[in-house]
């Protein structure tokens, strides 16, 4: 009897994500969704700049890397280029929210019907642990050793309640992989989003709060505990906007 | 006639490029060499408006008309920083009723018509670089209803083809003044 | 010439790449190209395609990638300072092998600027269109009638060669008008298996990249594609030699210059100089061949470019530095005149100092 099987949408490549880094959870998230939807054969995935750089490598479906931030362009011109397919990015903070901020606003406001994994972990990762733009007020990072003074460099950006401004957006969820529940909820979430393109329903990002062991200094149990103690409550979970329901009853 | 260089200029809105762009399907629909090339930018926008058109039975080199065999002055600054640019032996066409003074060179034939106190005199106020288009055609030769009617129909659009007849009217106005 | 049409140039453009085959173009206004994307506007919902202004000129470079990465014919087309923002994505084209049209429709620079026409992107086409080894196809038009058949052979080549080619005209080509025919065969698409156009459950998957890790896996991506660089440098040069045959000076010119410079040649001519042109039409690969063998018989190369000195160093290239040079330039949106650059081959001939 077969109890747990890999996904057929990831790859059999080893994963590279460092021990306790939840990419690995949102990844084979994603996976399970495109295999439970059937959608692997036309689905092509955009891979951003980060630690989910090579992310290329773990999905069985077309893959295209992007340059830094312009994920969201790219992903623009392939579902343009080809509406029947299923396209997606998966992007991690840094990417998504500070240097391809205008491509990430700009593809909700003209409703692009994609679908954005968004990474959150409050720091970035592949570089060594600079600030990222959702770093805490007060995080210590490489790059604001004595913690983020928010009058020196500013706020965390906080995506989903931003985009929840933009009227193109039509479903934008934040959601985290620390403990099951939060996993079968984050699960939830992607299929959502997946199944919204796949209705043409438009433009949806699920915002996953992520953890980085390595860069936060904590070990990975520390690293779960660090999500409910201080970046859930910065960053509550829960459905920023769903425009879609609405348009399944007109 | 191997090459004739012409240099239309004046305030933008006076159709100053139209009326070169009808100048050059008129010679393309005659056959010849043709390059049309407009001032562009926010001069467009109520400046000095100007383009060159250049009409060759050979290949038209540089587009750009330095030294005009005609030269249409529309307005003053444009008779001002054009004049001394024209050939000797060229020709200018003086909206006089715009410009007040007389052109200085002697060695140019130089034709005067108030074209825009003609063109509001005769209910069409934004004409005048039509009138002064069948004032060139009539001194210059190369009035052709032909190919006139052609060029007018590439440059007006089908949208506006009840003006082709006030362009003709235009231009015969022109022709008689 | 019955079915010849008057068309602006960046219309001619616009036009030709829909003949090609182009059904997506992505941009952002900039003068003095505007009517591009003007004229992908109205056309593009007319014929199914997708014409979209794009949030920046760094957005629309990307979107190209994504429908390049489709294998569909794509092009994007800007000016000057908007090409330096596009150069990351001209990188990342070249580094995933994506073939792609960009047009740049040269403005005055550095910086902000002017909007008259310049050739001063010469360098950054043809040398550093953004970082990285790489090469792109670069095609300089010099009548309208050139705009759209370079667009056509720029799709064609891109497609060849999955490289990206850059069509580098001036503001004056762009806005002039002459008398175009638009009538091609165009060639069906080469086959592309690399597009990422879903695996269908049928195949591996494709990936589009430009990341290589290894150094060595790097090292041998480039030197392949530096490889096909150069076959393109033996097989795809393209100029026009006038009045060469027994020139004792050689001008070089491109794009609006060359059409100034032939003016001069004439009046030159018939005060008995012996002087032609060499007119580059791909600036890269640049036509060293003709430069080399025309050192054979002139004394004196005169580079008339609207920068300063910037093709003259490949022309000392080609010539190996045995001649004599001279700059013929004028910049920041200024034109030589047809007198300037007669005064420059007077001066070669030993005349009128």
């Amino acid at each position: 009897m077969v109890v747990f099987e890999k996904p057929h949408a990831l790859t059999d490549v080893p994963l590279h994500y460092c021990p306790g880094c939840t990419h690995g959870i949102v990844h084979r998230l994603v996976a399970e969704v495109i295999d439970e939807l059937g959608i692997e054969g036309k689905t092509i995935g955009i891979a951003p700049v980060g630690c989910s750089v090579m992310a290329y490598n773990y999905f069985n479906c077309d893959m295209i890397e992007a340059a830094h931030g312009r994920a969201p362009a790219v992903a623009t011109g392939v579902k343009r280029a080809n509406p029947e397919n299923i396209v997606f990015t998966y992007q991690g903070d840094g990417d998504l929210a500070s240097i391809g901020m205008a491509e990430t606003v700009h593809s909700a406001a003209r409703n692009e019907n994609i679908t954005i994994i968004f990474i959150n972990n409050a720091i970035y990762g592949m570089t060594g642990g600079q600030m990222a733009p959702t770093s805490l007020p007060g995080q210590i990072t490489q790059t604001s050793p004595y913690g983020r003074d928010t009058n020196h460099c500013g706020f965390p950006i906080k995506v989903c309640e931003m985009l929840a401004q933009v009227d193109g957006a039509q479903y934008l969820e934040r959601v985290a992989v620390n403990n099951v529940k939060n996993v079968k909820n984050a699960k939830k979430a992607i299929k959502k989003a997946f199944q919204n393109q796949v209705e043409g329903k438009g433009f949806s990002l699920v915002e996953v709060i992520s953890t980085c062991p390595t860069n936060w200094g904590l070990t990975p149990k520390k690293a779960l505990e660090w999500v409910d103690e201080k970046m859930i409550p910065y960053y509550p979970l829960g459905v920023y906007k769903d425009n879609t329901a609405e348009k399944e009853a007109e | 006639m191997a090459t004739t260089q012409y240099l239309f200029a004046g305030f933008g809105g006076q159709g100053i490029l139209f009326s070169g762009k009808f100048l050059a399907y008129k010679g393309l629909t005659e056959d010849k060499q043709v390059s049309w090339l407009p001032s562009y930018g926010p001069e467009m926008r109520g400046g000095t408006a100007s383009c060159s058109v250049i009409l060759s039975d050979t290949p038209v080199g540089s587009p750009i008309v330095s030294k005009p065999d005609v030269l249409v002055a529309m307005n003053l600054p444009s008779l001002d920083k054009y004049e001394d640019s024209v050939v000797s032996g060229g020709t200018i066409f003086v909206d006089s009723a715009l410009i007040e003074r007389k052109v200085k060179r002697t060695d140019v034939n130089v034709y005067y018509i108030p074209a825009t106190k003609l063109a509001s005199d005769n209910g069409m106020p934004t004409l005048a670089n039509m009138i002064i288009v069948g004032k060139i055609l009539k001194e210059l030769g190369g009035y052709n209803e032909e190919t006139v009617n052609a060029a007018l129909k590439k440059v007006i659009s089908a949208k506006r083809a009840d003006m082709l007849e006030t362009n003709l009217k235009a231009m015969n106005i022109g022709a008689e003044n | 010439m019955a079915d010849k049409v008057l068309m602006k140039g960046n219309e001619a453009i616009a036009e030709a790449a829909i003949i090609a085959g182009c059904r997506h173009y992505f941009g952002y206004p900039i003068t003095p190209q505007t009517e591009i994307a003007a004229y992908m506007a109205k056309r593009m919902p007319k014929i199914g395609g997708c014409f979209l202004q794009a949030e920046s000129e760094i957005a629309a470079i990307n979107m190209v990638y994504g429908v390049a990465s489709t294998g569909l014919r794509v092009m994007t087309s800007s000016s000057s300072p908007g090409i330096s923002l596009k150069g990351e994505g001209l990188s990342y084209l070249a580094g995933a092998d994506l073939p792609s049209l960009v047009i740049n429709v040269q403005r005055g620079g550095p910086g902000l600027g002017g909007i008259q026409p310049s050739q001063s992107d010469y360098f950054q086409a043809t040398k550093a269109g953004g970082h990285g080894d790489f090469r792109m196809l670069v095609l300089a038009p010099s009548s309208v009638q050139e705009m759209a058949d370079l667009t056509v052979k720029g799709f064609e080549l891109a497609d060849k060669y999955r490289m990206t080619s850059m069509i580098l005209a001036d503001g004056t080509m762009g806005q002039m008008m002459e008398p175009v025919s638009l009538e091609y065969d165009i060639k069906p698409m080469p086959e592309k298996p690399w597009a990422t156009t879903g695996t269908k459950m049928e195949r591996e998957h494709n990936i589009v990249n430009s990341l290589f890790l290894q150094p060595d896996a790097l090292e041998k991506s480039n030197l392949e594609r530096f490889e096909r660089y150069k076959y393109i440098e033996e097989n795809e040069v393209m100029y026009e030699e006038y009045m060469m045959d027994d020139a004792e000076i050689c001008i070089a010119a491109f794009g609006i210059a060359a059409r100034v410079a032939k003016n001069a040649i004439v009046e030159a001519r018939n005060k008995g100089i012996k002087v032609g042109m060499i007119r580059p039409i791909t600036l890269w690969p640049f036509p060293t061949k003709a430069f080399e063998a025309a050192a054979e018989k002139a004394h004196t190369f005169i580079s008339v470019e609207l920068s300063m000195g910037q093709m003259l160093e490949d022309v000392k290239l080609a010539t190996k530095c045995k001649g004599e040079y001279m700059l013929c330039s004028r910049v920041g949106g200024m034109i030589p005149s047809p007198e300037e650059v007669l005064a420059a081959i007077e001066k070669a001939n030993g005349g009128a100092k």
